[in-house]
Order: structure tokens, then sequence, then C-alpha cells
């Protein structure tokens, strides 16, 4: 119970402590840093088995305060499954960077930051307040302008500069939206809000609130319209970062807001569902095709999560049982290979010192562990049977079917052709074929690197086993079960608080 | 004493003025922090203010003096020590069973010593606040600036 | 209602400034304007008509104040805007030193 606000508050308190003390010793830094990713990742599978021991969701009090006065943090299933993805991830992010930040200077920033970012995302998954949910977006995202820059060149600059300027209008829509909520609901709770909504009903204003929260989180979410910056800034991050950001920060700052609002504070009703399913088409499309014309390998991966942010949106807004369990799990399964991704193209950037793909192949023998290890997150995010993305693109696939969206179907499985298409370009130029004269003494990367990267090509493996019913049930079902039972969650302050 | 050299720095006047009124807008600034739980104020108002005055004596006698008496890693120091003094007070909160709780005494209204932590979360937001701003207008001052062509 | 639609229109113009506008300093400037703009909104949604300060003194009722809350939230979200604001004008200045230029038509080394 008491472990709830431990998750923002290690995270802060680890990123003060690193800048403080982290100046003059790296190895400090990386041990350090590696703790605390590796505590919170702990913190969260254990909050996996206290929500196996209760009935009802859990809401802390932060400073003694009942919720609709105080800041309360919520820990339901939701919040667990998503709590459990990003610490993984980030465990594995740090533990990459050991190596990989050793070309950097000041690596005490590197991780300062980093940190700042993982405590944004976690505060953001676990509070139940919705102005507390702005202040650790912002913060997470305030942290993620600064990596994204991190490297001081002229490209990064500009891709920093163009994100930034998308991002802060996206967060002034955000407050827009919630200075509505607050002027009609007077409260600022979640769950009070919902109470509030349900009784007095939605009426025009709240129609505009609603629409700004869809543009605010759908451009912190990068979905089709509001793409245009993701395709920029990721690439430009060093590898580590880009992988956090596609992976998983923007799951969490956008994805996951938009199922916490929509779901459990306004409620799914048919027009928001289709405008989610007509999104999440566009963007299947769009950025497949978008993802076949390019030749810079983590750019490549940049359209390519747009591409695979679609299907999650599509299944989510299919709002039956089936499309949302589909698209849960493929929100875990593209966590885990698209940061998979992104952590092989720079080990291949950190050994060849390129990102054109025409430059490289047949890295294949030089580099096995990076290349076995990249095939395995190709193959699964471009739906080959054994591999867990398999098993979630054919459910949202036969979701959509079975709700009677033929059409949407479609839409899926040809995004699935396509993004097979250029993975296959991909692993050809980059891996297969024949290696150039000037790469003869490539050698592996070094042992941090090639640990993260074996750990999330097994967690692709084993992630495919999710679905079976006996490991459902601990993990997907009760995340599953938040949003299907969308409003149940206005009772929470009741159920609750103990 | 060559901090009073005509090269660096603003004219003598703008000297004199100053070293008589940076001090009061210190003290300006620390009585705001400190006064923030009983009347408007408080850690980011006063910490501001305190940055100013920062400010003030970096315009006035040129950057060369004002880094000398805060240099650069200090103002980073500070930053971070506010910073974890602030998240300490929130984890003591744990020794009276909830974060961030207030279990210290809170004693009489209108005050000084009451309240309880709130004046404690004061003074370390205005060390944050104050080094904070003082450190990017540093940041942005000091950026070594060489366009190209 | 009038003040409210003027906010919007302040929001508009500080949108317009940062879509149109093709110099980056302008830009900033416009998400500052705009996110004033939402700064006096919500301060606005607060107050009540004729009613005095949130502020509790010795020899007064608590009756007929605005509500504080929406001030809190504002000087919160000023201090996130300092932040972000110090943060691009950094950037701005760095993206100069490495373009030789504001303008944004002619810095476009990313494409694609």
């Amino acid at each position: 119970m008491h472990i709830l606000p431990l998750f923002p508050a290690l995270g802060l308190g680890g990123a003060f402590l690193v800048s403080l003390l982290g100046r003059r010793s790296k190895k400090f830094c990386d041990i350090f840093t590696n703790v605390i990713t590796c505590a919170l990742f702990g913190l969260s599978l254990y909050s996996l088995c206290i929500l196996k021991s209760q009935t009802s969701p859990l809401v802390y009090k932060v400073g003694g305060w009942i919720p609709p006065i105080g800041i309360s943090l919520v820990l339901d299933g939701l919040s667990s499954f998503m709590l459990i993805i990003v610490n993984f991830v980030a465990f594995m992010i740090t533990l990459y960077s050991v190596n990989y930040m050793e070309k950097f200077t000041a690596k005490f920033k590197f991780y300062t930051l980093f940190l700042l970012m993982l405590a944004g995302m976690n505060g953001v998954i676990v509070t139940g307040d919705i102005f507390n949910l702005f202040v650790f977006l912002e913060i997470a995202s305030v942290a993620s302008y600064a990596l994204v820059a991190y490297g001081v060149e002229a490209e990064e600059l500009e891709a920093s500069f163009k994100y930034l300027i998308m991002s802060s209008v996206a967060s002034l829509f955000i407050l827009l939206g919630i200075a509505f909520l607050y002027s009609y609901a007077s409260t600022l709770n979640m769950a009070d809000i919902a109470v509030v909504l349900s009784e007095k009903g939605l009426n025009n204003a709240m129609l505009f609130a609603s629409i700004l929260f869809i543009v605010g989180f759908s451009l912190k979410a990068a979905i089709v319209p509001f793409h245009a910056w993701l395709p920029d800034a990721h690439p430009s991050a060093p590898a580590p970062i880009s992988a956090c950001l596609s992976g998983i920060f923007i799951k969490a700052l956008g994805v996951y807001t938009l199922c916490r609002l929509f779901y459990n504070v306004f409620g799914a009703n048919p027009a928001l569902l289709n405008l989610f399913m007509g999104l999440g088409a566009v963007s299947i499309v769009v950025g497949a095709l978008l993802a076949l014309g390019q030749v810079d390998f983590k750019r490549l991966l940049a359209y390519s999560s747009i591409n695979q942010i679609g299907y999650i949106i599509l299944g989510l807004g299919l709002g039956t049982p089936l499309g949302i369990l589909g698209a849960l799990f493929h929100l875990f399964n593209h966590s885990v290979f698209k940061s998979l991704l992104f952590l092989n193209s720079g080990a291949v950037e950190y050994t060849v010192g390129t990102r054109n793909i025409r430059d490289m192949g047949g890295l294949r023998e030089k580099m096995p562990v990076t290349s076995s290890t990249s095939l395995i997150a190709s193959m699964s995010i471009s739906g080959i049977p054994p591999f867990n993305g398999f098993f979630s693109k054919l459910i949202i696939i036969l979701a959509c079917i079975h709700a009677g969206h033929v059409v949407y179907s479609f839409w899926a499985i040809l995004g699935s052709i396509l993004t097979l298409a250029y993975f296959m370009k991909l692993q050809k130029n980059v891996f297969f074929g024949n290696l150039p004269e000037r790469y003869n003494n490539v050698r592996e990367v070094p042992f941090f690197m090639k640990t993260a990267m074996v750990m999330l090509a097994i967690a692709c493996i084993v992630g495919g086993f999710m679905v079976l019913p006996k490991v459902k049930k601990y993990i997907l079902s009760p995340a599953q079960n938040v949003l299907t039972h969308g409003l149940d969650y206005k009772n929470i302050n009741e159920i609750g608080v103990k | 004493m060559n901090y009073n050299s005509p090269h660096k720095g603003m004219t003598l006047i703008v000297k004199t003025i100053t070293r008589i009124t940076v001090g009061l807008i210190l003290l300006y600034g620390i009585y705001i922090t400190l006064h923030g739980h009983v009347s408007p104020g408080g850690g980011f108002a006063g910490g501001v203010i305190i940055a100013l005055s920062f400010i003030h004596l970096m315009l006035a006698f040129g950057k060369e003096e004002a880094l000398r008496r805060l240099p650069k890693p200090l103002v980073s120091l500070f930053e971070s020590l506010g910073a974890i003094l602030f998240f300490t007070i929130a984890i003591l909160g744990f020794v009276g069973g909830y974060f961030f709780l207030d279990w210290l005494n809170k004693g009489e209204p209108f005050k000084l010593f009451s309240a309880g932590s709130i004046l404690l979360s004061n003074i370390a937001i205005a060390i944050k606040v104050s080094f904070g701003l003082f450190g990017i207008f540093l940041v942005l001052v000091l950026l070594k600036f060489t366009p190209k062509k | 209602m009038i003040t409210y639609f003027l906010c919007l229109v302040l929001f508009a113009v500080g949108l317009y400034a940062v879509l149109r506008k093709r110099n980056l300093i302008k830009i900033i400037i416009g998400i500052v304007i705009c996110e004033y703009a939402v700064n006096l909104f919500l301060v606005l949604f607060g107050y009540r008509m004729n009613n005095r300060s949130p502020i509790y003194d010795p020899d007064q009722v608590i009756t007929k104040m605005v509500d504080p809350l929406p001030q809190a939230l504002v000087l919160t979200s000023i201090v996130i805007g300092l932040a972000t604001t110090a943060l691009v004008v950094g950037i701005a200045i760095r993206i100069y030193e490495k373009y030789g230029t504001f303008d944004i038509t002619k810095i476009r080394k990313l494409r694609g």
C-alpha cells in the first residue's frame, strides 16, 4: 500500500542525487541508476501481487487528505500493467546505456534527465488527479525535449525545437481542456469528475473539452494527423532515448491517458469510438507507407512506431472486450520489440558509425547477438507466428471481424503486410548480403548492451504466452476489466480508500 | 578592489547603487519566503526575488565578478540541494504514516512558527528556485556564441 | 461571457503566431501568448463577482472568497511555462549558432 508514492518519488529523488553526487564518478552514476530502475521494476511486480490479494483498486491519500480534497494516487489493473511495461523497458535501457553512453561527455546529466522522465511517466500512470497528471506529463515532456537535443548537433536541435513547439501546443490544449472540465465539474479528482459527469450529463462545453483532450493527447501519442514531430524527434535522440521515447513514452503519455480519460472519466460513446477507429486505421496505413521509403535505420523505425500505435488505437476504438484485450497486448508487445529494435539500431550505429541502411550489409557474421535479436524483433513486429506480435495482431483483426468492421480488418491486414515488407528490406540491407570491405574489423558490442538486447528478445518470445488463459488472468485481464467496465472507476473513492 | 574598475560591468553610479540595494533585495526575498505561510508570497515568489538580486549583481559588476562570488558548480550544487531538501521533507511524511504528511506541530495560526512543514518546504523551494533561475540565466549568458557563415 | 471569448481570441492569436510566423523567436513569443491566454482563462473561471481575494485573515470569516484553486493551478502552470520557455530559448540560441539564421524556412536539414 505504501509503495504507491514511491513510483514517482524514487525517480525524482534519484535524479537529484545523481546530479548532486554523480559529477565525479561515472561508475557511481551507472550503478545508482541501475539500482533505482531495478527497484522500480521490482516494485511494479510487487504492485501486481498486492492487487491480486485485494478485491478492489487501491487509493492512496497523499499527505493523509481524503481524495476529493487532496491528491490521490490510484492503483488498479491498468496502472499496474502499465507500470510493469514502463519500468521493465526503462531497466533494460539503463542497462544498455552503461556502455552506449560512454562516448558522450557528462553522463550524469543523461541519467538525471532520464530519471526525471521516468518519474514523470510513472507519475502519470499512478495519479488519480487530473491536474497532477498534467504536471507529471510536463515533467516527462520537458526532460524528453532536453534528451532529444542531447547531442547538440544541428539536426538534433532542429528536431528538438520542432518537437518542443508541437508538444507544448499539445500541453496547452490539455490545460485548456482541464480548465473547461474544472469549470463544469468543480473538482479535479478524476473519479469525482466521473461521478459529476454521469450525474449532470455532457453538454457542448464538455464536447469541446473532449475534443481538446483528443487533440492534445493524440499529439503526444503521434497518431496520424498529429504525427509530424515523431519521425524527426525519435531518430535524433541517442539510441537508448529513442527506445524509451518510442517504446514507452508515447504510450504512457498518449495512449494510457487517452484510455483513462475516455474510458474511465468521460465514458466511451459510439461517436468517440468511431473516431478512434478511423484515426487508428489512418495511422496504420500512412505510417506503413511512409516507412517503406526510408533509408535511415532509426527513421524507418520511427515511422513504424506510428504504424503500430495505429493498431493499438484501432483495438481500443472497437470497444469490445476482445478488441481492448488485443490493444493492451499489442501495447505490451510493441513496447518490447520496438525498444529492442531501437537498441539494435544503436548497436549498429555504435560499431559501424552510420544510420544509412544502404551503406551497411552482411553484419550478421560480425555481430551475431545484435543480428539474431533484431531478427527476432523484426519477425515479431511483422507478425510471424511463434512470436508475440502475431498473437496481438491476430486478436485485433479477429476482434474487428467479430464486431462487424470488416473494412478495418482489411486495413489492419494490409498494414501488417507492409510492415513485413519494410522489415524485410531492413534485414536484407543491414544484416544479410555482402559485407563491405571497410567493415572487416567490426566487432560485437560490449557486454551490457548485449545483455539488454538478449533480455528484451527473451521477453519477445515469452510475451506470446501472455494470452494463455492461465497467465492472462494475472496480468492482462485485470487491465482489460478496467477498460471494459470503464465507468466503475467513479466508485473507487468509496471502495478504494483504506 | 578591482571590481570597481571601470572596464568591467556598468558605470560607477550603477555599482554604488547596486551595492546598497542588492542586500535589501536579498533580504526582501528571504522575508517573502519565511512569511509564505502567513501572508501572500511563498517559496516561489521569494526565490524569484533572491534570484533577481543575484542577476542584479551580475548585470552591474559584470560576469567575472558575479562568477567569482557564485561559481557555476556552486549554483548547481545548491539547486540539487534544494530539490533534495524538499524531497526529504516529503519522505519524512512517512514518519507520520503518509507520503507528504505534515506531522509537525501546527502551532498557533498567524505566528511565524506555525503551519508545520510548510515553512521548511518554502525554504527548500526558495533555494531551488533562486539557484535554478540564476543557473538558467548563467547558462543563457555564458553560452559560447560563434555563429557560422 | 465576453471575457472568456476574448481569452480564446488571445489563444488563437498565439496559435496564429506559432503556425504562421517564420522567425524562431516569434514562434516562441506565440507559445508564450498561448500560455498566458490559458492561464488567464483559468483564473477567470475561479473569479466570482465582487468577492474578495482568498487570503485567510485573523479577523475575517471565510465567506465570499473567489475560488483559490485555479490560482494555485495557474502558479504551477506558470512555473512549468518558465521551464519550457527557458529550454526553448536555449535551443533557439544553439540553432542560431549552428545555422546562422532564425528563419525556419532555411533550417531544413531533416527531411523525408
